[in-house]
């Protein structure tokens, strides 16, 4: 999508933060939790627009910024907006102990959004692995605000172990939504009698697929979205219909930083969303 | 992660008191310091010393007698966070030199009755002995980056130092880098970053009082101090200074002195480990 | 000073400058409120820093330079820019190593967070070489774009006066005719000198600069002067002996990303960032906080880094680039290649300080060279 519609990055000043107050904290799975927050000055968080895909920079004083993908629902708009966050680093690890109240900055939104637009009148695959189906989330609530403007949405959502799959309630209701599921773990416990297995052989068997009137949206760890892309290539389905999120060190998020490059891309400004034919000579590259 | 007013202490093991002086030459900070910690042994500061357990401890110092090692693991025992100050708690400091020699003909140089004398034969790094939550390195230390890692862990979040080398820091000050315009020899390519480049600016080589830096690429530094600026032997005992028994100084040292004819193995009861950054 | 060739009319766009006004030329500046960066020798070199006096300048002295080597050298006569480019580059004063950001302080509502104004630094560059000009329109390109602007890049670079000099010799790292941007000053200057001896031709590069030439009087210069100048910026071209076939290298070293060269270069590179340190126009950056023990007030503050940094690409599951092989890659094919894609120029200008100043001089041309000639290597590397 090109850098006009997106909606404007909140101030000129790339890297000032605004104040944001958190006003519910989820616990998800281990070591994952969604964060509600809103900005405290209400004109801000009135002008404050994001679209499916977007990124915010998450500050705490004295700590650092993280770059958190989007994960609740884009007309929310204007009221809390919501972060599933895991605690993995040293910035994500501090954030994990805020709680309902506590302040932190916010910049964004950055970044590319899932493609919405190409979407329309088209079936969609969505494809993600692990906390992969958090940036994915707030494509999903879109899809089913205008559920009508789509054609088949099928969910095909992979976690090491069925403790692991995350938003498990949420995605009963996606399929109450005309949303098709299905879930595969890595590794099956005693209570699990669904599918083991990858992400991808969830395509590779997936019926009724129509190639030319598909798009499939990705995300995920990066070895998992490549034989995502493979598996929907093997289905027909063209690489400028394949989408998916990559994941750099940022820390400007306007492509003035230098962390995120990515061959010929930043993968701030001009991603975290490709189109698959822009990226697959880079993804054969390791440590690129 | 610390309740208020943390306990503090810093207790010292083989070393010259250097890096405690870096707490202490926090003067601007130091009454915030004693603000915000109870400073509850700090023999350098005061002589009232109360028994632990602490929450956070400052250890300077290498193991180099049976008694320090088992003084060191209690002193585990009392800390819950454990963190080196300087290089011979990190590294073993510019003692571990005798990890690289006869212990026994240094101890009969040295001392008239060398027989009074209880000591390991080698100089080690806290961590080869206990669990290390941090390491700061240095000879001495940084006290901003001593003021860094107190302060992150008095807020609750994990310290940060950077892992680049003294080439980033010596070139952001605007200095002129020392070994293309006048030809010294200066490990800043190799060296851990921390200490603002101090030596480069003087107009000196870096002699890496803080360590290798991640991926070191000794070999091809020595191979370009070889190439005209020093012989062998001085090549050695450039990597085998400060931090002798660092890993990859250890080992490129070695190298040199066999280069040079002056073979020099690690005490036998040594294996150089790989040494892993403590934190992400 | 006047003569029958010298045209009589006042706006003429080349005039000369006779050294014993130039002392006047630069209170001038200093009277305007410009603060003069220019060079001096500091630490064995000719580095970029404030001056004021004639005698500040490297009277008489040039440089030697060759891959992991820079030498100072006393000329035969007293040249004040007789030297060719040293350590520092222009982009200290424009994208300073250490920027303070945003403040964050804490008040009864909670954090107060606001960005850190600028300082309202006016700076005369004095002794800007082509190769040079190129790397601030480089800058220009990534720090002011239509998404994102720089604050402190923009305010310094819309305020400074910019005086260039022309280069009358080059050294051997030097490769700006390759890179079409040198040696001689085209544009983006205010004022661009030629140094002879008794004084300068000088073109006038905007009415800024005009009002520094109507101000101190200054004539047109002789027909005479103008054919010495151009034999003397003639002198730099004929010196230029190290080529980079930029278009080439351009289009083939993106597909040349397997090659086993990188394998080779990595064992001689440090990764000690040196290169990325003293380009002129490598912009990458990093941001910590700054903080004091209570947490009252925190700063958010930029300092340079670089590709070569092991952290530098580190995400949750470790570096990205986590091998020299793989940094020196980035470093090189970003600046090449990539940089055009992203930036519509190339990022490297030809000044050769990579060469020069990497400790161990590898040599930038030597390796684009290696690793664009080689067809016979297989690129389709694993997931």
């Amino acid at each position: 999508m090109n850098a006009e519609s997106r909606p404007a990055t909140l101030a000129c000043h790339p890297w000032v933060a605004h104040v944001a107050i958190v006003t519910e904290v989820r616990s998800e799975i281990d070591s994952v939790a969604t964060f509600r927050m809103r900005f405290r000055d209400p004109e801000i968080a009135r002008q404050y627009r994001f679209l499916p895909g977007q990124f915010n920079m998450l500050y705490l004083p004295s700590c650092g910024e993280s770059a958190i993908s989007h994960s609740g629902p884009p007309e929310n708009s204007g009221e809390d907006f919501w972060h599933t966050i895991r605690f993995v680093g040293r910035v994500t690890d501090s954030i994990a102990k805020l709680k309902v109240g506590d302040q932190l900055g916010v910049r964004g939104p950055f970044g590319s959004a899932w493609p919405l637009d190409a979407c329309r009148g088209r079936d969609v695959i969505i494809m993600s692995g692990g906390l992969g189906l958090a940036p994915l989330r707030p494509m999903i609530y879109a899809l089913i605000a205008q559920r009508e403007s789509y054609g088949r949405v099928v969910l095909l959502h992979g976690a090491r172990t069925p403790d692991t799959i995350l938003y498990p309630e949420e995605i009963s209701q996606w399929r109450d939504h005309g949303i098709e599921v299905e879930l595969t773990v890595d590794r099956a416990s005693n209570e699990w009698d669904g599918n083991v297995g990858v992400v991808p052989l969830l395509l590779d068997r997936l019926s009724n697929v129509r190639p030319s009137e598909t798009e499939v949206v990705t995300c995920g760890p990066e070895i998992m979205m490549h034989y995502s892309a493979v598996s929907a290539l093997g289905r027909g389905i063209p690489e400028t219909s394949i989408w998916m999120s990559m994941e750099r060190n940022m820390q400007c998020a306007a492509g003035l930083c230098g962390h995120c490059q990515w061959g010929p891309w930043f993968v701030c400004k001009d991603g975290p969303v490709f189109r698959y034919d822009t990226i697959r000579s880079l993804l054969k590259v390791r440590d690129l | 992660m610390i309740a208020v007013r943390p306990k503090l202490a810093v207790i010292k093991f083989a070393s010259c008191d250097g890096c405690q002086l870096s707490l202490l030459s926090l003067e601007d900070e130091l009454l915030t310091i004693a603000r915000a910690v109870q400073i509850s042994h700090f023999a350098e500061a005061s002589s009232r010393l109360e028994p632990g357990p602490y929450d956070l401890t400052l250890v300077e110092g290498s193991i180099t007698t049976p008694e320090d090692r088992h003084r060191l693991k209690k002193l585990r025992e009392d800390s819950k966070l454990l963190i080196t100050i300087g290089a011979c708690a990190t590294s073993g400091g510019v003692q571990a030199l005798r990890n690289f020699a006869s212990h026994d003909d240094f101890m009969r140089a040295v001392y008239a009755r060398p027989d009074f004398i209880e000591t390991l034969a080698t100089s080690t790094p806290i961590a080869a002995h206990v669990k290390v939550d941090f390491e700061l390195r240095g000879c001495p230390i940084d006290k901003h980056q001593l003021l860094e890692v107190i302060a992150s862990l008095l807020a609750g979040h994990r310290p940060r130092t950077s892992t680049e080398s003294v080439c980033q820091a010596c070139k952001r000050r605007g200095n002129v880098c020392v070994v293309v315009a006048q030809n010294l020899p200066c490990l800043g390519p190799v060296t851990h970053s921390g200490c603002g480049a101090i030596c480069p600016t003087y107009d000196r080589g870096c002699y890496g009082c803080f360590g290798p830096t991640v991926q070191p690429n000794t070999v091809a530094l020595s191979d370009h101090l070889l190439s005209g600026r020093v012989n062998e032997s001085e090549a050695a005992m450039l990597m085998h200074g400060i931090n002798a028994y660092a890993p990859e100084f250890a080992t490129e040292g070695q190298r040199l002195w066999q280069l040079a004819g002056l073979p020099k193995t690690l005490h036998s009861s040594l294996q150089p480990a790989r040494h892993e950054e403590p934190s992400a | 000073m006047t003569s029958a060739t010298e045209s009589q009319e006042s706006n003429a766009a080349v005039v000369w400058l006779p050294r014993a006004i130039f002392q006047a030329f630069l209170d001038l500046l200093s009277a305007d409120g410009y603060q003069i960066i220019g060079p001096r020798i500091e630490q064995g070199a000719i580095v970029y820093a404030p001056l004021e006096r004639v005698e500040d300048l490297p009277l008489g002295w040039t440089d030697e330079q060759g891959p992991g080597l820079y030498r100072l050298k006393k000329r035969a006569d007293e040249a004040a820019f007789g030297y060719v480019v040293g350590p520092h580059s222009w982009k200290r004063f424009l994208f300073p190593p250490q920027t303070d950001l945003m403040r964050s302080k804490q008040t009864d509502e909670g954090w107060d967070m606001s960005p850190v104004e600028p300082a309202d630094d006016k700076y005369a560059f004095l002794g800007v070489r082509a190769c040079e000009l190129a790397a601030m329109e480089v800058q220009d390109r990534v720090f002011m774009t239509p998404m994102f602007t720089d604050e402190l890049y923009q305010r310094r670079r819309s305020q400074s006066l910019i005086i260039a000099v022309n280069c009358t010799s080059a050294a051997p790292t030097c490769f700006c005719t390759s890179m079409n941007s040198g040696p001689k000053c085209h544009k983006g200057f205010d004022l661009a000198l030629t140094e002879l001896t008794g004084g300068f031709v000088v073109e006038i590069g905007s009415e800024l600069g005009r009002r520094f030439t109507d101000r101190l009087m200054l004539v047109p210069v002789t027909t005479q002067r103008e054919q010495d100048a151009a034999a003397a910026q003639q002198q730099a071209v004929d010196q230029i002996t190290r080529t980079l076939d930029r278009e080439h290298v351009q289009s083939t070293l993106k597909n040349r990303l397997n090659h086993k060269r990188w394998d080779e270069v990595a064992e001689k590179c440090l990764s000690c960032a040196n290169c990325t340190m003293v380009c002129p126009t490598c912009f990458c950056s990093s941001v910590d906080d700054v903080t004091n023990l209570v947490d009252e007030e925190v700063i958010r503050q930029r300092h340079w880094d670089s590709c070569f940094n092991f952290d530098f690409s580190h995400i949750s599951g470790g570096p990205v680039r986590d091998q020299t092989r793989s940094r020196y890659r980035q470093w090189l094919t970003h600046k090449l290649t990539h940089w055009v894609d992203q930036f519509g120029t190339s990022g490297c200008v030809g000044c050769g300080r990579c060469i020069a100043w990497c400790p161990v001089g590898i040599d930038l041309t030597e390796e684009a060279r290696i690793l664009c000639e080689d067809p016979a290597v297989p690129e389709e590397g694993q997931p």
